[in-house]
């Protein structure tokens, strides 16, 4: 017969292993079903010069192949008209992905085969094949397992090979110890006729079993990866550049000092500079917290990342790319990471612990029984069964498996869980901090006071063509009355104090009090007058608008015995009304940055464990130091892609949930590893006495794992 | 015991039949978009002939 090597049969060929070529490819936050798929496929398909439109669900994504000529925008606004939202990812960060997961799967494959075939065989040597027969089982057996070892067994023997050389050791190392000595154990043993206990299934069942969790583990990396891959794609933010009088669109990171940037309503300014042209409002939330809008004129100074609101700018850029004022932060954030990367999860623990004691058992055991019975083929045979019954493959899928469950659960409940070891560390958390503007409140401002219907139609009608946020808020709060704005005349807007027009020749005023009237004074609250003539001015107060949740979400974790604060950048007053519409105790105003990160440091030593949600840039430094951080789907991208999890929901409900969850699964992977190290403490004894058959390995392998993964995915209601 | 020079190579055989069954399905991303996999049995476009 013609025995085919697995190993060769099944090596992936690279051609293969490449993502189809695309040439476009698309997020989809919304579909979810058949219908969305056929609608995708179906309608991209009729555009013309498209060739070829896959849609995978799983990662929410739409592989175009199209002509060079058509233009990504055409798809997205097809699909828009279809009733779906999509977005442009870059290709580039997307490609090649998958290859390692196919790659374990392959593996994964052969071991399975391999193993299922050699345990036939032993099986029938276990009832009692003698002579002969045994012989020849263990060769076939031999000339199955061990290409297939050699092929599946490979990043463990590539791990453990690049520990020792660098003088470490690793989990990898025992196992690959015990999977190479047992299968070499065994050949000599099946070439030499010897009547010794054949080994080989043990090695393929420890490598399938191991190649299992740590595909559960890619998985789980993989997950996190593509949801940071997407954030990233998406992130690419992009500047007007002025240059030979006309406009060109380029990304704001190839910006360089002394270009001018011309700055619409509504943007992001790209670069630190200074204005050339024009005044405006900037909004200098995502910075500072501050919800008051800030003025500036010509020749004052703007930061990367601030809100232009009113008038296009002007900007010549002082410093730009990776130096700009949006990398202040970047040291903070650059620091915590380190210390979070010393956060060490359950498994790795586990290893360290773990791995020392194995190769001391399995050298105790060969020299024990060395010197007692003076034979050393039997005395490598107990210290090969030692190491195998040791090997920890129920103790490799103990964590992954609860985290792939509990990270999938999350997923429905509307969080990206993005780091691996978030979990653990959520499951710690006795105290939640939160940021104000964007986090616990929308973000928007609403009316407070309840003026009549003719003064909300004037300053409607004034403040419709103005794109400033109070301006939106009293024209939302026009139309949710069902009132339209009365049309004035003369309408000017003047940059920082606010809108004059006129109607019937009676002039009118809308803006900051100490412009309208500068002789009266106002209060402390964001207010907005409207001065008809000279009359007595109207008062419009406004107030930020709470997140429908947020009461919900702080009662829901107080009650599970969680602490909540409030750190923000915004004025005192501001913050005293939402800690007080919260009932909150612990709450600070005018916190800068710096001063984020030093209030959760003390707190940290003061061995507080505490979340971090926030949204801005000012709250970068702070999530990256909390013990765990979340931002909401709104935040910025620093803010996203620094936190451990993402909401994909507006509401901030899920936030009890996921800790609730994650302690849940925190306890699951304790049980786990006290199941895994339960059936060690009953066979390692077994082994060292010399009583472990490979039978008796078998058995304890599948059935450990099998319990392990079990208790993992068991739900409860 | 002389039977077992053909049943251990057909066993065998069978078992790489099963391993080249798998092989074919990774190495046509069957096991990429299990969501989708799972959503696209309830469509009807395909029922008649094979999406090309």
């Amino acid at each position: 017969m013609t025995m085919a090597c697995a190993g060769c049969v099944a090596t992936p060929s690279r051609r293969d292993v490449a993502p189809v070529a695309s040439d476009i490819v698309l997020h989809l936050p919304d579909i979810h079903c058949a219908a969305c798929i056929g609608a995708v496929e179906d309608g991209l398909a009729r555009v013309q010069g498209v060739r070829d439109v896959r849609v995978n669900l799983s990662q929410k994504r739409a592989f175009v192949a199209a002509a060079p000529e058509v233009n990504s925008d055409v798809l997205i606004g097809r699909l828009a008209a279809l009733g779906h939202r999509a977005q442009l990812l870059d290709g580039t960060q997307v490609a090649g992905q998958g290859a390692v997961g196919q790659d374990l799967l392959m593996r994964i494959g052969v071991a399975g085969f391999a193993m299922m075939n050699v345990m036939l065989l032993s099986v029938a040597v276990w009832a009692g094949a003698a002579e002969s027969t045994r012989q020849v089982f263990h060769l076939v057996a031999a000339a199955i397992s061990l290409p297939a070892v050699a092929f599946s067994a490979r990043p463990f023997f590539a791990s453990a090979y690049r520990a020792l050389a660098a003088g470490r050791l690793n989990m990898d190392v025992p196992i690959a110890l015990a999977i190479g000595l047992s299968a070499l154990v065994s050949l000599v043993g099946a070439l030499s006729g010897s009547d010794r206990a054949s080994w080989f299934d043990a090695a393929l069942a420890l490598t399938f079993f191991l190649l299992l969790g740590r595909y559960l583990d890619h998985l789980g990396r993989y997950a996190a990866r593509s949801a940071a891959a997407d954030l990233a794609a998406l992130a690419t933010p992009q500047a007007l550049l002025m240059r030979d009088g006309r406009e060109h669109v380029v990304r704001a990171d190839t910006l360089l000092p002394g270009d001018v940037v011309r700055v619409t309503p509504g943007s992001r300014i790209p670069a630190d500079g200074v204005i050339l042209e024009g005044s405006s409002e900037l909004d200098c939330a995502a910075l500072t917290g501050e919800t008051a809008p800030d003025p500036r004129q010509r020749g004052q100074d703007v930061a990367a990342g601030e809100m232009n609101l009113i008038a296009p700018l002007l900007v010549r850029c002082t410093r730009a790319g990776t130096d700009t004022t949006l990398r202040r932060l970047a040291d903070l954030i650059a620091q915590a990471e380190m210390q979070k990367s010393r956060y060490s999860g359950l498994a790795d623990r586990a290893a360290r612990l773990y791995a020392p004691v194995v190769h001391l058992l399995g050298l105790a055991a060969f020299a024990g029984w060395w010197g007692a019975t003076g034979d050393a083929g039997r005395a490598i045979e107990v210290a090969v069964s030692v190491l195998v019954i040791t090997c920890p493959c129920a103790l490799g899928l103990a964590v992954p498996a609860v985290s792939t469950v509990t990270t999938a659960r999350l997923f429905r409940l509307g969080l990206l869980v993005k780091s691996r070891t978030a979990l653990e560390r959520l499951a710690e958390i006795d105290e939640v901090v939160f940021d104000k503007t964007g986090t616990l409140t929308t973000g928007l401002a609403v009316l407070e006071t309840v003026p009549s219907d003719h003064d909300l139609m004037l300053a409607a009608g004034l403040a419709a063509g103005s794109s400033h946020p109070l301006s939106r808020a009293l024209c939302a709060a026009a139309a949710e009355r069902g009132l339209a704005p009365v049309a004035v005349q003369d309408v000017a807007e003047v940059a920082g104090c606010g809108v004059t027009a006129s109607l019937d020749r009676v002039s009118l005023r809308l803006g900051r009090p100490e412009w309208v009237a500068p002789d009266r004074t106002a209060s402390d609250r964001s207010e907005v007058w409207l001065q008809r003539g000279t009359d007595a001015p109207v008062v419009f107060a406004f107030s930020e608008q709470l997140r429908p949740d947020a009461a919900a979400c702080v009662a829901a974790l107080r009650a599970d015995g969680i602490g909540v604060a409030l750190l923000s950048g915004d004025a005192p007053a501001a913050v005293a009304r939402i800690a007080r519409a919260l009932d909150l105790n612990e709450a600070q105003a005018r916190v800068t940055p710096e001063g984020k990160v030093a209030w959760l440091q003390a707190r940290a030593a003061a061995g507080r464990r505490v979340l971090m949600v926030g949204d801005g840039l000012n709250d970068t430094g702070a999530l990256a130091v909390a013990h765990a951080s979340l931002a909401p789907s709104t935040a910025l991208d620093a803010a996203r892609s620094l936190a451990d999890v993402v909401l994909l929901s507006d509401s901030l409900l899920p936030i009890p949930g996921a800790l609730a969850q994650s302690r849940r699964a925190r306890r699951r992977m304790g049980q786990n590893m006290a199941l895994a190290l339960g059936y060690n403490l009953v066979s390692v004894p077994l082994a060292l006495a010399g009583l472990a058959t490979p039978l008796i390995a078998a058995i304890a392998m599948s059935t450990s794992s099998l319990t392990v993964s079990a208790n993992a995915m068991r739900s409860t209601s | 015991m002389n039977v077992l020079v053909y049943l251990i190579p057909v066993s065998v055989t069978l078992g790489l039949l099963g391993l080249g069954g798998f092989v074919w399905t990774l190495r046509s991303r069957q096991y990429e978009d299990p969501e989708g996999s799972r959503a696209r049995v309830l469509d009807d476009r395909w029922d008649d002939a094979p999406r090309s």
